[in-house]
Parts: C-alpha cells; sequence; structure tokens
C-alpha cells in the first residue's frame, strides 16, 4: 500500500491532535441527586404505609406544630434564594460578595437544622420518640434523613468557603460551586414534599 | 450456636459486645473445631502469600501500582481477582450444603446442626450475588467499557478506586464474621423477623458488609454513566456504540435506580435493630411486607444488573467467532432498553403469596411474561448472527453455546413461575432453586468465563489454554444439570427450601445425584484454576498481539496489554464495529508524530478510606462505638483533606509514549498476527 493511501487511513481513523476532554462533573454529580432521590421516594413510600400506623400512640394532628413548621420552612427556602444570589455574583467574578451570600446561606440552613433539633428533642420529651409507633419511625427517619442532609450541606458550604478564600474563583472551584447550588436546591424541593406530603397532610387527616 | 452477648451489662467500652466468647473457634464443640482449622489454614496461606511479598520486595510495587491506581484497567483486574477469591468462598459453602443434604436424612442430623446451616445458605447466597457476580460484572465493564469507546480512562478515576476498595472492605466484612462473632440466618436477602429477632452480631455483619460494597457498586454506576455519555470518541454516536457498552450503560442506570432503595432499606433495618424503631416489626404498627416489597424493588432490577452486561459478552463474541456483524443491533439495543425498564415492574412476583389479590398479581404475572419478548429478541439475534456464519468453536464460544441452551430452559422455568396460581405451588420450593441457578449459572456465570476467555488475552498479552478451557467448561455444564435437575423435580414433588435434614427416604438418591453434580462443579472451578496457572506458565507460548481473534470493536486495536493511556491516538469512529472498519480501509498503525497525553495521578485516599470504613463498620457491628465514631471521624476528614488535592493530573511526554509504541508489546503483536 502506498504511503499517501496509508496517511488517509490515519487521518481518518484518528485524532490526531488531542481532543479536548469533556468534563462530566455536572452531570455525574446531577445523576448521584437523582439516585438520592430514590432514598428520599424510598423513606417516602415507607411514611405513605405507615403514617397511620400510630399504634394507640399520638397521630400526625396532636404532634406536629405548623408554626414552627412556617419560620422552618422559610428559612429553608429563602436561603435557597440567597444561594442563588451567591451564584450571581460568582457569575460577575465578585468574590466577597458571593463569600457573603453564601454565609447568609449557611447560617439560614443552620436555623433550620437548629429549629428541626428543637422541634425533635420536643417530641422525644413528650414521649412521641422514634421508638413509640411505625407512623413517629418513619416520621423520623425521613425529615431526619432530610436534615442530616442540610447539615452535610452546611459542612461542604463552610469547607468550599475556606477553599474560596484560599484558592479564589479557579475552574474547580466554579465547579463545585454549582454541583453545592444543585443540592442545596435539590433539598430545598425535597423539603417542599416532606411540608406537603407529612406536615400539612398529617394535620389534615 | 453462640451465646449472644447481646446483655448491656456484660459489654465493656473498648470491646464493646465482643468478648472471647464471640471467637468461635475458641469453643470445644465440632463447629469450633471446623472453624479453628480453617482459620489456621487461611492464616498460614495468608502468612505465606505475605511472606512471599516481603521476600520479592512486592510492596511498593502492590502499593504503587495496584492499590492506589486510579487506572480502569487495573481496577478491573482487581474486581476480578476478588470475584475469583469470593467464589472459591460461596462454592465452598455450596459444596458443604450438598454434602449435608446428601447424608441428613431421618436418624442421621448430618455434619452441620441448623443453626449453622441457615448461616452457610445465608452466606452462599449474599456472597455469590454481592461480591462473585457483581464484582465480576463491574470488573469487566471497568476493563473493557472505556477501551471500546477509545476513551482513557473513566470520568471520576479517584472514584473507581474508592468504589474497589469499598467492594473490598465489604467482602471483609463478610469474611471476618467466619472466625469472629456469627453470621446472619436470615437467608440471602435477610427477611424479617428473623433478620429483627436474631441477636448477635450476624444481621449486622451483613447489613454493614452489604452498605459498604452497594456504595462502592452505586459509585461505579454513575461512573460508568458519565463516561459513556461524555467520553465517546469522536464520531461513535450512540447508535455504534458496542453492544457491551450498550448493556453497562443499562445496567449502570439500573444501579443508580435501584442501589439506593437497597441503602434505604438496610437504613430502616438497622435503625430496627439499633434504636428500636418500628419499620418491620410484628408490634407497633410495623410492616414486615414493607421490607419484602422495598428489598424487591431493589433485589429484581439486581438480576437484571447482573444479566444486561452479560448479554453484552455474548454479543460480543458471537459475531468475533461468527465472523459476520451482530445480526439485528438496532433490536438488541431496543431489547436492552425495555428490559431495563420492565425489570422494574416485576418485584412483586417474588411474594405472589403476599395475598395481594388477584388483580394485582395479574399484572405483576403479565410483565414477568413481557420480559421474556425482549430476551427471546436477543437470542434469535445471537441464532441467527451464527446462521450462515463461519463459526469457531473456541472456549468464549463453546461458553456461549452453552449459554444459548441453558438459560433458554432457565428462561422457560422463569415462565411457568410467573404464572402466579402455579407460583403458590411452587413458591419457595426447590422448584426455584433450580430455577434461579439455572439463569444465574447458565447465564452470568457461564457469560463471565466466555468473557475472561475472551478479554483475557487483551489483559495480559496472551491467551488462556485451550484445553483446560474446555474441561471446565464440560465440568460446569454436566454438573450444572446433574446438581439442579434433581432440584428440579423434586420442586415439582413439593420439597421446600432451606433444610438441613429429611425424613423421606426416597428423596435420598435425587440429593446423591445433585452432590455429584456440586463435586463435577469443584472440578470446573479446579480446571478454569489450573487453566489460568497453565497459561501463565506457557506464557511465551500463547503470547498474541493486540488482536488475537480478528475482533470488532475498538479494544482490539490498541496493544495487548495495553499503555496506560490506552491508545496513542484517540480514535476518530466512522461505523459500527469502528476496528473491523479500520482494519478494512488499510489502517496502519503509526509510529510518529505523538502527543503529550493527559493523565489521572494515583492517589492513596481510596485505600485510607476503604480501611476506616470497615474499621467504623466493625465497631457498630461489636457496638465498639469509640471505634466507630473516631472512624467515621476519619472519613470525613479524609474525604475533606481530598479536596484540598487540586493537582490530580499530569502529563505522560510525548517521548515515553514514543518509546512504548516501538516497545516490546506491540512486537510480540507482530508476531501473534502473524502466527
Amino acid at each position: 500500500m502506498s504511503s499517501m493511501a496509508v496517511d488517509t487511513a490515519q487521518s481518518r481513523f484518528l485524532c490526531l491532535k488531542e481532543p479536548h476532554a469533556h468534563n462530566g462533573t455536572l452531570l455525574g454529580f446531577w445523576i448521584y441527586l437523582m439516585s438520592d432521590c430514590f432514598i428520599f421516594a424510598s423513606l417516602f413510600a415507607c411514611y405513605a404505609v405507615l403514617g397511620t400506623s400510630t399504634a394507640g400512640g399520638p397521630t400526625a394532628a396532636q404532634v406536629l406544630d405548623l408554626h414552627g413548621l412556617a419560620i422552618n420552612t422559610a428559612l429553608l427556602l429563602v436561603s435557597s434564594v440567597t444561594f442563588g444570589f451567591a451564584m450571581l455574583e460568582m457569575a460577575r467574578k465578585n468574590k466577597g460578595a458571593v463569600m457573603l451570600w453564601l454565609a447568609v446561606s449557611g447560617l439560614l440552613a443552620a436555623g433550620f437544622v437548629t429549629l428541626e433539633i428543637h422541634e425533635f428533642l420536643g417530641m422525644i420529651a413528650d414521649g412521641a420518640g422514634p421508638g413509640r409507633s411505625a407512623f413517629l419511625s418513619s416520621f423520623f427517619t425521613l425529615v431526619g434523613t432530610h436534615g442530616l442532609h442540610v447539615s452535610v450541606g452546611i459542612l461542604w458550604l463552610i469547607v468550599l468557603m475556606t477553599q474560596l478564600g484560599k484558592f479564589g474563583l479557579t475552574d474547580a472551584n466554579i465547579r463545585r460551586m454549582q454541583c453545592l447550588s444543585m443540592f442545596w436546591h435539590f433539598l430545598d424541593l425535597v423539603w417542599v414534599g416532606v411540608f406537603s406530603f407529612v406536615y400539612l397532610t398529617g394535620v389534615l387527616r | 450456636m453462640l451465646e449472644p452477648t447481646n446483655h448491656p451489662a456484660a459489654r465493656s467500652f473498648l470491646f464493646g459486645r465482643l468478648t472471647l466468647d464471640s471467637l468461635p473457634f475458641l469453643q470445644p464443640d465440632l463447629e469450633g473445631r471446623i472453624v479453628l482449622v480453617t482459620l489456621c489454614a487461611v492464616m498460614l496461606g495468608g502468612l505465606a502469600v505475605l511472606g512471599l511479598i516481603t521476600k520479592k520486595r512486592l510492596w511498593g510495587y502492590l502499593w504503587n501500582e495496584w492499590f492506589t491506581s486510579v487506572d480502569h484497567k487495573k481496577l478491573g483486574i482487581m474486581y476480578m481477582i476478588l470475584g475469583t477469591v469470593m467464589l472459591l468462598r460461596g462454592f465452598a459453602d455450596a459444596i458443604m450444603m450438598r454434602a449435608q443434604q446428601a447424608i441428613a436424612f431421618g436418624p442421621n442430623m448430618g455434619y452441620l446442626p441448623p443453626e449453622h446451616y441457615d448461616q452457610i445458605f445465608t452466606a452462599h447466597g449474599s456472597i455469590m450475588i454481592f461480591f462473585v457476580a457483581m464484582a465480576y460484572i463491574v470488573g469487566l465493564i471497568n476493563y473493557v467499557m472505556p477501551l471500546q469507546i477509545g476513551s482513557r480512562d473513566v470520568a471520576f478515576p479517584f472514584l473507581n478506586n474508592l468504589s474497589f476498595w469499598f467492594t473490598f472492605w465489604g467482602a471483609i466484612t463478610f469474611m471476618v464474621s467466619l472466625f469472629v462473632g456469627d453470621f446472619s440466618t436470615a437467608g440471602w436477602l435477610g427477611y424479617p423477623p428473623v433478620s429483627e429477632l436474631q441477636q448477635g452480631p450476624g444481621v449486622d455483619y451483613y447489613i454493614w458488609g452489604l452498605q459498604l460494597s452497594g456504595v462502592g457498586t452505586l459509585l461505579s454506576g454513575v461512573n460508568f454513566v458519565v463516561t459513556i455519555i461524555k467520553m465517546r470518541a469522536p464520531g461513535m454516536t450512540m447508535m455504534k456504540m458496542p453492544v457491551f457498552t450498550w448493556t453497562s450503560l443499562c445496567t449502570s442506570g439500573l444501579i443508580i435506580a435501584t442501589f439506593p432503595v437497597l441503602t434505604a432499606t438496610l437504613l430502616l433495618l438497622s435503625l430496627d435493630r439499633y434504636i428500636g424503631t418500628h419499620f418491620f416489626t410484628s408490634d407497633f404498627g410495623g410492616n414486615v411486607m414493607m421490607y419484602i416489597n422495598l428489598i424487591w424493588v431493589w433485589g429484581h432490577p439486581e438480576v437484571y444488573i447482573l444479566i444486561l452486561p452479560i448479554f453484552g459478552i455474548y454479543s460480543e463474541i458471537v459475531p468475533t467467532f461468527s465472523g459476520k456483524p451482530l445480526f439485528g443491533y438496532s433490536s438488541m439495543v431496543y431489547a436492552t432498553c425495555a428490559i431495563m425498564i420492565l425489570s422494574y415492574l416485576v418485584w412483586l412476583h417474588h411474594f405472589f403469596t403476599m395475598g395481594s389479590g388477584a388483580d394485582v398479581n395479574s399484572f405483576f404475572s403479565l410483565t414477568t411474561m413481557i420480559i421474556s419478548i425482549p430476551t427471546g429478541v436477543k437470542i434469535f439475534n445471537w441464532l441467527f448472527t451464527m446462521y450462515r456464519g463461519r463459526v469457531h468453536f473456541t472456549v468464549p464460544m463453546l461458553w456461549t453455546m452453552g449459554f444459548l441452551f441453558t438459560f433458554t430452559i432457565g428462561g422457560m422455568t422463569g415462565v411457568m413461575l410467573s404464572v402466579a396460581p402455579a407460583d403458590f405451588l411452587l413458591h419457595n420450593s426447590l422448584f426455584l432453586i433450580a430455577h434461579f441457578h439455572n439463569v444465574i449459572i447458565g447465564g452470568v456465570v457461564f457469560g463471565v468465563f466466555a468473557g475472561v476467555n475472551y478479554w483475557f488475552p487483551k489483559a495480559f498479552g496472551f491467551k488462556l489454554d485451550e484445553f483446560w478451557g474446555k474441561a471446565s467448561f464440560w465440568f460446569w455444564q454436566i454438573g450444572f444439570w446433574l446438581a439442579f435437575g434433581p432440584l428440579y423435580i423434586m420442586g415439582l414433588m413439593g420439597v421446600t427450601r432451606r433444610l438441613s435434614h429429611f425424613d423421606n427416604p426416597a428423596l435420598q438418591p435425587y440429593f446423591i445425584v445433585a452432590g455429584i453434580g456440586a463435586a463435577l462443579i469443584a472440578l470446573g472451578i479446579g480446571s478454569f484454576i489450573i487453566q489460568i496457572g497453565i497459561s501463565i506458565l506457557r506464557r511465551k507460548q500463547y503470547a498474541v498481539g493486540g488482536d488475537p481473534w480478528n475482533g470488532r470493536t475498538l479494544e482490539w486495536a490498541t496493544s495487548s496489554p495495553p499503555p496506560d493511556y490506552n491508545f496513542a491516538f484517540v480514535p476518530n469512529v466512522h461505523e459500527r464495529d469502528a476496528w473491523m472498519d479500520m482494519k478494512k480501509h488499510g489502517y496502519q498503525r503509526p509510529l510518529t508524530g505523538f502527543n503529550d497525553i493527559h493523565m489521572p495521578k494515583n492517589t492513596a485516599t481510596g485505600v485510607v478510606i476503604g480501611v476506616l470504613s470497615f474499621a467504623c463498620c466493625f465497631g457498630l457491628v461489636w457496638y465498639i462505638w469509640w471505634l466507630a465514631a473516631v472512624c467515621f471521624v476519619g472519613v470525613i476528614v479524609a474525604s475533606i483533606a481530598h479536596t484540598y488535592n487540586y493537582h490530580r493530573d499530569y502529563h505522560i511526554p510525548k517521548a515515553e509514549v514514543d518509546s512504548f509504541e516501538h516497545s516490546g508489546n506491540w512486537q510480540d503483536a507482530a508476531q501473534g498476527a502473524n502466527a
């Protein structure tokens, strides 16, 4: 075979220049969130089945407090808005403002977790702990798993803030911000489910 | 049975509920002796291996080149080794059960007391699924899929290493239960109420071992999907992907959609056991059937997670050894996707006897029957690929033919079981046992051996011995039917599963035949080990080039074994069967003009997180709370520390690429091609 034919075959079948590598982090993190969705789906399913199995103990209407819930929900939803502000400031490369909005989001989420722990401790003190009935087991597990996710989000936020402070708005840190942003909004979405399905429906029942 | 030391007063701060009484090999009974002998054998074997590694000064090599490696090929090989070691463990359990059932009739109680027998069938089932079949599947996908799509590695190389270590330490958690404490007696799916009520560490070993490996598998699934979607070579559109890559994609999708359910279910079970919640208890409003539903929402897709990539393996082997493109590529892809979706809609057929009523049972009965349609499409596609082809009866092809025969029969008994009224009679009988071994051995195991024989030359640069490969195949094929044929017959007669003793002596001949079958399978496994050993000894004689089988897909376009960077130049794809297309157009390998290649760096984080996670789980099993807490914090700290490492990659200089491309791996290739 002539050398020219070989060269043509080579350029036809090979990328003689190294192609640009795609970064799959955002897609990967999105897929991870979808898998996390299945964990919550399982816990929601459990609550759907066991939510009325009170075994003679307190019912949802008796133990759930809608006033505390209103504050709680407001804190979490507003923290999503402030996280959005942080992302906008990131697009403007305004590091100081990013840090400020992140701090505000973190504090709001910390307030949410604090209120939730307070609610849990109150219920346990009133004899409505997770071991009292299947309803309370599924309630504590579903709401607690969400709260645990928010706590992990806060820890992540703190770590990311130190990294932003130290290394600035590098490509890697921007990617991490985008992932954390997805995580943050995802948890908001799950909370809307918890809020409607556990609290509102529970109090109506 | 060990006396459970569950009483809080018997616990110490330092060792939790772990006491000298928890060590079965210190017990004076027969069981203690058996465990003691096993322990001594394992210790001696382990010490011999460690001594050899130390003597040959291999620790540095193992650490740098394997344990901390993020290379998908090395991780793939480590998964395959893990799978093989665990196959021996799981098969040891199998042969113990066969021996017990062959002798335990009438006054003879056999050599295994019931509670020991129950641990063995539980360990056998869960090990075979989680640490043999899954390890093999993930190993093969890891090795082959990135090569097939012309990629240099997976999307998240560090995560890949971490996944392996989670799986590895999950397996170790199971193995430790042999010598420290006991194991679950609740069956491979840990059904309550047994799994709720069994005191002692057995069920906890089961839970934490599975949690570790489950997280590893989930991360692998995410990794594979992103790799396939983002990292295909230019020109390789979805419908030009090799079928094995397609099935890897569908399996990974199933992993992502089901393993979280397993994680959640086991979490709820552990909450019941550890803090006294009431998810699956019989009192305080708990619902046992909730567990059964949830575990099968994971469990049924799981068997398709196992079989889909295996279908992919057959779809690579049949065209290669028939010298033809795969018949009905598109229908193969659509069939795979259809199975992926349908597999999520059939879980209730595992418990038609729950009493959910005729309507619900009919729905799940029908969806189950419908799955056999896309599966039948696949079988016909393979047959039509062979039709009028030049079929070479190599070892991979033999396994494939054995599969076509055996798996089809397993599929038919599956359709029988899908008929809900028939299932009321066959439920929990030996017929069911025979059915699922028929599809898992005849499908998954045969496919793994086919794949190992097919891709081994790619991974190591030499072929596997033909004679011992064929011996292994025939021992397995005949042994399988002898071992499970009698179980089908007894199942139809109504004999139930999981019994360690029988009263009716008329059954004994069947069990003896089944025992002989298991012995033949043991010879099959032995032949496989001999096959590997002999091939290593004769590796010069069996050396092959990059493309020993006249392959069709891109993994055959590079050297055997491939370099760290897989391809000196990323391929440009125009057709399905891209490598065949390149060969047809007179492609010749370039020897100049190389570029620097961008690659991920090795990292020790995966090893560290793996070890700490295992120690944390061990602490949880034995209520050694300080250990669990310290190690849990350690895992978090190690993970955060890892995020401070921003320099995770490096460039292989073009001079190094150039020197490899002129190296011995390629010279062997030229010889192999001429041979």
